[in-house]
């Protein structure tokens, strides 16, 4: 009862759904005999997992773009890191198993004739300081950018060429070799992850589940983020900055704080998407990356919840069709469909639906106004959501 | 009580402060030289020899020496006079005096001075581009003035604060195009705006209580909003916006309320009554109302101040500042 109040039985249904895939999809994949109907086969379980990684990326944009009104053209870059402190621990699993077979020190160190392994690399030989990572350092790097550009009451455009900036900055930075992180290459050839083989089925539908569960988390999370007191101020802050300034807020902190938790969700969307796509390269910093992140958002639906998941998973979806058909048309499409986006459906699938339901049922109470027969408690039943 | 009041009071002040008869006046000359060690160490630098080893160790007998360099003893003076000013400013509730603020080189305000009682409230009004939002921004914060002091309460130095610490203090102001929360019930805009805690932490456990509905019913009565609480803002007329803004700033329980231009784009009939709001938050708050309208200005019946090219052109009641020939030729000239 409470629950279902608190985040409104659509939300409840979207969770409903994922934490099934996270069961139902890994079962079909592994016990059902690929000649059942239903079976799934192994090529799907990464590949959707990859999807739903997106998914939780996408909420984690929204939480910013859609609620706080921040565009930030750099998630991709807190994705990334995510997925390269995962991709070290990964690395480091390898242990003497390299084609050089040093215990040591990871291949493209022993290529590069480094002769130890560099600080920046302790720790991540175990998984819970790996994991550790995976959440501190996009989130440092988003409080500390944040703070700043925050501060400097930096907004619109302003802060999105910034944040597209900081992304290909980090581009740049990952491209050498000497910063430490495997250069054009990146982090590649995983064995195990937690002792388990990468490759093996069981492992790929653990990790699907793993990602279904984060993502049910971050819905659950951001729901509970939106609904609260500071919901209604990220909102505020979005609409009417200054008005919020005036009455006593301080949208910096505001800003901050929204900014660096979904910084952190990105991070564990890259973490997770690592270890089912088996390599990170800078090319995942690639400020392209971060606008793709901005289309799914929009098409899903911006500042609403479930837009941005159904969005990334609509959108990744396409794009695996698409690309198996005439890979060099993708980008027009993409191109295509964010501006049919913002020209027709500005506020998305799921805004636009919720939109047309509003428009109803105020003219459906309207009408009952009219008749006389709306008491003064229907007048009150929240309209809001 | 007026600026005159205040200006003849700070003369009386540097007056008593700057006779040095007795005990009573080291007393006092003795409390600044503490207080604004700068001004003290410029003083002794002035007037002791260069060798300066000696002298805190007995820094007592040269309060009571007068320095017989005149440097020093203007310096004094200045001292005191701003120390009498500070007495003087003690009792109101903004003081503002000298303010000047230009946009590449064009003085929106110049040389301002302005003073608001406790309780008071003030009409200010003042042909289109005198500066009037600007002053309000200034006050608010928002906009720091090239010169000049602004002091609330007294003491409350406003040009050191920023908007969001000055609004905590307890002022409160309405913006000249409406600003309310569109995507939020009106509810929740009061909500939002009700004087407590800021901090994201609060904010993310707050809990809805009974005392916070109930003073949130209490603003909703003032506003005349109680049946439309759960409308989104975005979907109210535009005297009704004006309201719901009021609402919020009350909500901040403010000592001084800035309205910028309340009843613009309002029916006759809701500036009538924007009028009686205003006038009944005035009985237990300070409020200082921008207006072009002078219907309205003549309706709440205070002390009107009409500005002009970011100075004061005239001060007092609405007839005489509308008889002023200044005003005239100001509002006539255009
Ligand atoms: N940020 C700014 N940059 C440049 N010029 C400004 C700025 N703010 C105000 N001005 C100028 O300062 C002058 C005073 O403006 P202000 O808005 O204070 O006038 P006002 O008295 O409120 O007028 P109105 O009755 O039209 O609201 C105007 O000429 C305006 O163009
Ligand atoms: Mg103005």
């Amino acid at each position: 009862m409470i629950l279902a109040r608190f985040l409104g039985p659509r939300v409840w249904i979207l969770i409903a759904a994922i934490l099934a895939a996270a069961i139902l999809v890994p079962m079909a994949n592994l016990w059902l005999p690929a000649s059942h109907p239903l079976h799934v086969p192994s090529y799907i379980v990464p590949l959707w997992g990859k999807y739903v990684c997106y998914a939780l990326l996408a909420l984690a944009l929204d939480l910013v773009w859609g609620y706080v009104g921040i565009l930030s053209l750099g998630h991709g870059a807190f994705f990334a890191l995510g997925g390269y402190a995962m991709g070290m621990y990964l690395m480091r699993q390898i242990g003497a198993r390299g084609v050089y077979g040093n215990p040591d020190l990871p291949d493209f160190m022993v290529f590069l004739n480094w002769k130890e392994l560099p600080w920046y690399w302790y720790g991540f030989g175990e998984f819970w300081f790996a994991a550790l990572m995976v959440m501190l350092v996009p989130g440092l790097l988003a409080f500390v950018f944040g703070f700043f550009a925050f501060r400097s009451r930096v907004t619109g455009v302003y802060l999105s060429i910034i944040t597209q900036a900081m992304t290909y900055a980090l581009l740049l930075a990952f491209f050498r070799n000497d910063m430490g992180f495997g250069g054009n290459n990146g982090l590649t050839d995983f064995k195990d992850i937690l002792g388990f083989s990468i490759q093996a089925d069981a492992t790929r539908a653990g990790l699907f589940a793993a990602s279904c569960i984060a993502l049910a988390i971050g819905v659950l999370l951001v729901g509970w983020l939106t609904r609260s007191k500071f919901g209604k101020l990220m909102i505020a802050v979005r609409d009417a900055e200054s008005r919020t300034r005036f009455i006593g807020w301080r949208p910096e902190y505001v800003k901050l704080f929204a900014f660096t938790v979904s910084a952190v969700m990105a991070g564990i969307a890259g973490a997770l998407y690592v270890p089912q796509v088996g390599i990170i390269n800078p090319g995942e910093f690639s400020p392209v990356n971060s606008i793709e992140i901005v289309v799914w958002a929009a098409v899903g639906g911006r500042g609403t919840l479930i837009g941005p998941v159904i969005g990334a998973l609509i959108v990744n979806y396409g794009k695996t069709v698409f690309t198996a058909l005439a890979p060099e048309f993708w980008l027009f499409i993409l191109g295509s469909l964010f501006v049919f986006v913002t020209l027709v459906l500005p506020r998305g699938i799921v805004g636009t639906i919720d939109h047309g339901w509003d428009t109803l049922r105020q003219r459906r109470r309207a009408r009952d106004a009219e008749k006389g027969e709306a008491d003064d408690a229907a007048a009150v039943a929240n309209p809001a959501e | 009580m007026t600026e005159a009041k205040v200006i003849d009071k700070v003369a009386e002040e540097i007056r008593a402060l700057s006779q040095p008869q007795g005990v009573g006046s080291a007393q006092a000359n003795a409390q600044p030289s503490a207080s604004a060690p700068g001004a003290g160490r410029q003083e002794a630098r002035t007037s002791s020899p260069p060798s300066g080893m000696a002298e805190p160790a007995e820094p007592q007998p040269r309060e009571t020496v007068v320095s017989p360099h005149p440097y020093a003893t203007q310096l004094r003076e200045k001292r005191l006079a701003a120390e009498a000013n500070g007495r003087a400013r003690r009792d109101t509730l903004l003081y503002l005096d000298g303010v000047t603020k230009s946009f590449d080189g064009f003085k929106a305000i110049n040389n301002l001075s302005l003073v608001i009682e406790k309780g008071e409230m003030r009409a200010i009004i003042g042909p289109n581009g005198a500066g009037k939002t600007t002053m309000m921004d200034i006050i608010t914060g928002k906009t720091r003035p090239d010169k000049g002091e602004v002091f609330f309460n007294g003491d409350v130095d406003l040009t050191r604060h920023d908007e969001a610490a000055i609004a905590n203090m307890g002022i409160g102001r309405k913006f000249q195009k409406p600003t309310v929360f569109e995507s939020h019930t009106i509810e929740d805009n009061i909500r939002l705006s009700l004087s407590g805690p800021r901090s994201v932490l609060e904010a993310l456990v707050h809990r809805k209580d009974e005392p916070e509905r109930a003073r949130i019913e209490e603003i909703l009565e003032t506003i005349r909003l109680t049946a439309k609480r759960k409308t989104l803002a975005a979907n109210l007329s535009h005297g009704q916006k004006q309201w719901l803004e009021i609402g919020m700033l009350l909500a901040q329980d403010p000592e001084l309320l800035l309205v910028d231009e309340p009843v613009a784009g309002m029916t006759d009939a809701e500036t009538e009554e924007t009028a009686r709001l205003l006038r009944e938050i005035a009985t237990t708050r300070s409020v200082v109302v921008v207006e072009h309208d002078m219907g309205f200005v003549r309706e709440l019946g205070v002390k009107v101040t009409c500005l002009h090219e970011g100075s004061v052109l005239s001060e007092g009641t609405l007839d005489k500042v509308s008889a002023d020939p200044k005003v005239i030729e100001v509002y006539l000239g255009r």
